[in-house]
């Protein structure tokens, strides 16, 4: 899959999330970003990127990704 | 309804776009109940909260929460938070889990400290439930706990005293013992969820110490099912029947064709065992209330002749109605709901058949129908369901099969007499009638949550409510039993009301309502002389009643009219006023023996 690949399903699970249709995400992308990305809604997100991509985040990277294009870097380091 | 809610649901699913689920429900042209709930969590509760309320609005129930801040739960309670209060919750629910226990027994404690330990966990729990019931009267739902993580002692952490395991199976045991002896408490059974579920994946450590979550995210949506499962009961919005299909449902194979010889059923062949034990689970419904009917397309005979065979678990007689013709099953089943009297919402259809189910589901979408697949997984999903989840197993449940059967009996002599008094004559009636009294509080509050369409003003109560009204010296209550020569139905009609604050000759009606099962036996009229009786010795000049029409009560909407009451008042909404000068009453019981 390539990074551009791993954006549009994002996209999509992030427009799920949310429940917006209008939010598109990049490499800069925060939290700050979205209006109701917050702590609480950033668990369901995660959950909902982990099943999408059949994947699973450790705590570690859960604590520390600072943005979307880390959290990509993750998911493309475990589906290749 | 969404399907998307039904069991067994997709809970990634349910969690992932639970904002466009309640966006659809909130657009739903439907009536719910109004009922404010208060959560109370030793843990993070949040995805907890969305979630029940998607089942909730799915099931008619329309919350509204109070949430305590993170582990606030035993605080909120006991130190009277003023937020808590004036919410005035109508039900608690206390979320709490084995990481609630401040201090387990260690390796190193003796007999009596670990006695000690657990006094004090119950003293702090009992004097929270204690504290609710005074502060709040209203019900209470709690969590037990759930089995721990590791066992430290291998095997023997389950029986040895110093083990953790030992020690929450014995927590747990008197928190039963509790709901047990206190009407208004009941256990959600997180123990059980957690083994169903998989204690593993439950307890997945990334939730607790992510989010302080005591399971895992994805349980989340199974977890709060089973907590609106509870909620429902309490409210009233459970089942009532099931409506059956025959070939391939109940046995295996297709009786007209196959002859009764050759289905599938009894304990020669695997495929005849799994049918049996579908068909004792089915009838162990029965005594929990259950009504069981079938709606199968078969020639009657075929039909009959399956149920016949001696080794068939459910016989003929174990149903109230048998409708196997060749007729649209949706139009039987029309035809069953208004044989048996009751509500299309109250019916369960089991059918292996998803173009039936289809069809039901279409053209009668009050009707449940659950998604059953392969035949051996049945009874596992209708079960999960939760359908018909008791919070209390009155008499009546027991017999309300028998009651039913009566009513069909009843009906057979009344065809035979052209005067209807004089059939109602030889049914040889005897009410009750009579103030509120304990033994009766529980099926009374169960009765104002249940009955939909002969209740004036579908006011619903808990039992803490009735209790209430039943002490209040301004109220005057009634309940109605009624028996015949078939049976006893049990309490069927309950009516309260109060005296104005103002005027002390005038008396408002708040409830009036009766259960459908003694529809045209007059037993109204019996409760009418009864009440009128009761305000003439209090003085009361004026009796004012009052309608409030739903979906569903239009059958009383005239009620008052029938008791020479004149319409005083009339709103865009169709609520009613009734005014009666109670002097020019006459008795209209003629049939019923009161007292």
């Amino acid at each position: 899959m390539t990074r551009e690949e791993v954006y549009k399903e994002l996209n999509e699970v992030f427009r799920d999330v949310f429940d917006d249709e209008e939010i598109t995400v990049n490499d800069a992308t925060t939290a700050n970003d979205i209006e109701d990305w917050d702590s609480l809604e950033h668990i369901n997100l995660i959950v909902a990127i982990e099943r999408n991509f059949n994947i699973k985040f450790t705590m570690g990277e859960t604590t520390s990704m600072k943005n979307v294009g880390e959290m990509v870097d993750i998911i493309l380091s475990r589906i290749s | 309804m969404l399907r998307e809610l039904e069991y067994p649901f997709d809970p990634d699913f349910v969690i992932k776009k639970r904002k466009s689920l309640k966006r659809r429900l909130l657009a739903e042209d439907t009536k719910r109940i109004h009922k404010k709930i208060a959560i109370l969590g030793g843990s993070t509760t949040h995805d907890i909260k969305d979630i029940l309320e998607l089942f909730l609005l799915n099931t008619g129930i329309e919350p509204e929460f109070y949430e305590s801040e993170y582990a606030q739960y035993f605080q909120d309670v006991m130190f009277d938070n003023k937020e808590l209060t004036s919410f005035e919750p109508d039900l608690i629910f206390i979320h709490t889990t084995n990481k609630n226990i401040r201090e387990y027994p260690t390796l190193r404690m003796d007999k009596s400290e670990i006695d000690e330990l657990e006094k004090n966990v119950m003293e702090q729990f009992e004097a929270m439930w204690k504290k609710i019931e005074d502060v709040y009267h209203c019900p209470v739902i709690q969590n037990n706990f759930e089995p721990v993580s590791y066992r430290l002692m291998g095997n023997m952490e389950v029986y040895d005293i110093h083990g953790k395991l030992a020690f929450i199976n014995r927590l747990n045991e008197r928190f039963y013992e509790y709901a047990r002896n206190h009407e208004n408490f009941f256990i959600n059974d997180i123990n059980y969820m957690a083994s169903d579920y998989g204690l593993q994946k439950w307890a997945d450590p990334f939730y607790w110490h992510m989010y302080k979550y005591a399971m895992t995210l994805s349980a989340i949506p199974d977890f709060s099912y089973n907590l609106a499962n509870i909620i429902k009961s309490i409210y009233g919005k459970n089942k009532k029947a099931f409506v059956l299909d025959l070939d391939n449902t109940l046995w295996g194979g297709v009786v007209g064709d196959d002859g009764p010889e050759n289905i599938m059923i009894g304990q020669e062949t695997s495929m005849g065992q799994m049918y049996s034990e579908f068909q004792t689970f089915l009838k162990e419904h029965k005594d929990l209330g259950v009504l069981l009917t079938i709606n199968s397309k078969n020639d009657n005979e075929n039909a009959i002749a399956g149920l016949n065979r001696p080794d068939s678990v459910l016989k003929p007689e174990d149903f109230l109605v048998i409708k196997a013709n060749w007729e649209n099953k949706d139009k039987n089943i029309v035809d069953i709901a208004n044989e048996i009297n009751i509500g299309l919402d109250s019916l369960v259809f089991v059918d292996d058949n998803p173009t039936e189910r289809n069809i039901i589901r279409t053209s009668v979408p009050e009707v449940s129908v659950p998604e059953i697949n392969e035949p051996e997984h049945y009874m596992q999903i209708i079960d999960r369901c939760g359908f018909f989840e008791p919070t209390a197993i009155s008499e009546d449940d027991l017999k309300r099969n028998e009651m039913y059967r009566a009513n069909v009996q009843r009906k057979e002599i009344q065809a035979s007499f052209d005067n209807y008094e004089d059939y109602l004559r030889t049914l040889e009636m005897h009410a009750e009638i009579m103030p509120f009294s304990p033994i009766y509080m529980s099926r009374i509050a169960q009765l104002t949550n249940k009955s939909n369409q002969f209740n004036l003003t579908t006011l619903r109560c808990s039992q803490a409510d009735i209790e209430n009204i039943a002490a209040d010296s301004g109220k005057v209550t009634l309940y109605g039993k009624l028996e015949d020569k078939f049976g006893d139905n049990g309490v069927v009609s309950v009516v309260f009301g109060h005296i104005d604050e103002k005027q002390y000759d005038v008396f408002h009606i708040d409830l009036w309502l009766m259960s459908c099962r003694v529809l045209k036996r007059d037993m109204e009229c019996a409760m009418m002389d009864t009440l009128i009786e009761k305000l003439k010795q209090k003085n009361i000049k004026t009796l004012m009643g009052y309608y409030y029409p739903t979906v569903k009560n239009k059958m009383v909407r005239d009620f008052y009219a029938g008791f020479g009451m004149e319409k005083i008042s009339e709103d865009e909404n169709g609520n009613t006023v009734w005014k009666l000068n109670i002097n020019n009453y006459e008795n209209k019981n003629n049939v019923i023996k009161v007292n």
